[in-house]
């Protein structure tokens, strides 16, 4: 069965994908420059290396841009 | 009773001459000796700016650096995966200098503006937000009613919430009574350039509040700054002035000299208008009087 996970809209697997952590080194993010929520819930920086992903996750990866 | 309240309630609402009061009333014109108090911090600059339409983040950051805004405000969007080590805000225009204003530009619901600026404040650790929730994607109008249920969970939550709302001093009132750090009602509608519409409400609105009024959005050029302080405005915030001028860093910096030259106006106190001419001249004197 290969899991599969939703970031930011878009599809992808998530069979290596075992915590958040993971996910956002796989992504090459600075940690410091963005902001995670799984399933409409804030994940705090500090718990991305004990936060599991699951098979079906919608997950949102945002960060700063200019704005007004 | 009814009456006593009304009195009561009247007294609080005397208007706080934020502007001038202090050193400021005794004459001191250093915008360091005048500072804007938000939410407990003090500010020299008077101006905000936004970081958005820039060319690129070169010019954004020679804009803002001639703005000499301390406070810009950013958005919260979606990372690119694609290309997540691309050029980056917070390096043209680093958290550690400026202080960052995370808004909720693009919302339409309550729901989701708070759900945005918690992740903001999640990313960046900041407690002082620019709410905004739209309500119709032409006129860019704020909904008062979605943005009213917003504020509050918001300060329920902690937040020192900066909203953006209309320029009507019913509603300025409601968002000062949930606790706002600060009201800014617009000038004109966002991106317009069109300048302020309705003097007469900004100024009902700043002499009824006790927490800063600033205007934000509408303002297309210096004059329009300087009108928003001469009425006594504690600030105005602006974007598209500055990033759609033919040259974007000369209007930042005619801003920056706009904004101060509108603050000093509103404390020096203008002359009062008269219908009739005054001669600045002496009367007297003259060598052809007879």
């Amino acid at each position: 069965m290969q899991s599969q996970i939703t970031v930011n809209g878009q599809a992808r697997p998530a069979a290596d994908l075992v915590f958040i952590s993971d996910l956002v080194a796989e992504l090459k993010l600075d940690v410091r420059k963005v902001a995670v929520e799984q399933n409409l819930k804030i994940i705090p920086r500090s718990a991305y290396a004990t936060t599991q992903i699951m098979d079906g996750d919608v997950i949102e990866i945002v960060g700063f841009i200019g704005g007004g | 009773m009814a009456n006593d309240e009304l009195a009561v309630r009247s007294a609080a609402r005397e208007p706080r001459s934020e502007g001038v009061s202090g050193e400021a009333a005794k004459g001191s014109s250093s915008p360091s000796h005048d500072p804007l108090l938000i939410a407990g911090k003090k500010f020299s600059s008077r101006l905000l700016v936004g970081t958005g339409k820039y060319k690129d983040l070169k010019q954004t950051k020679s804009a803002i650096e001639a703005s000499g805004a301390e406070i810009v405000t950013v958005a919260l969007r979606r990372i690119n995966l694609a290309s997540a080590d691309g050029e980056n805000l917070q390096a043209a225009i680093p958290p550690e200098k400026y202080t960052y204003l995370p808004n909720s530009a693009g919302c339409f619901t309550a729901d989701d503006a708070v759900r945005t600026l918690r992740l903001a404040r999640e990313l960046g650790g900041w407690k002082l937000v620019k709410l905004e929730v739209i309500g119709d994607k032409n006129s860019l109008f704020p909904d008062v009613e979605e943005t009213l249920k917003a504020a509050k969970i918001l300060v329920t939550d902690g937040f020192e919430v900066m909203v953006y709302t209309n320029d009507d001093p019913i509603s300025a009132r409601k968002f000062e009574d949930l606790g706002v750090a600060a009201i800014m009602p617009l000038a004109a509608p966002i991106g317009s350039g069109l300048g302020i519409q309705n003097p007469l409400n900004i100024r009902m609105i700043v002499e009824q509040s006790r927490v800063p009024v600033l205007v934000d959005a509408g303002v297309g050029t210096a004059s329009d700054a300087a009108i928003a302080m001469e009425i006594g405005c504690a600030g105005v915030l602006m974007n598209t002035a500055i990033a759609e001028a033919r040259d974007p860093v000369q209007m930042a910096t005619a801003m920056k000299l706009a904004v101060e030259s509108g603050r000093l106006a509103y404390l020096a106190g203008r002359m009062e208008k008269r219908e009739s001419a005054s001669a600045s001249s002496p009367q007297t004197g003259l060598i052809h009087v007879i």
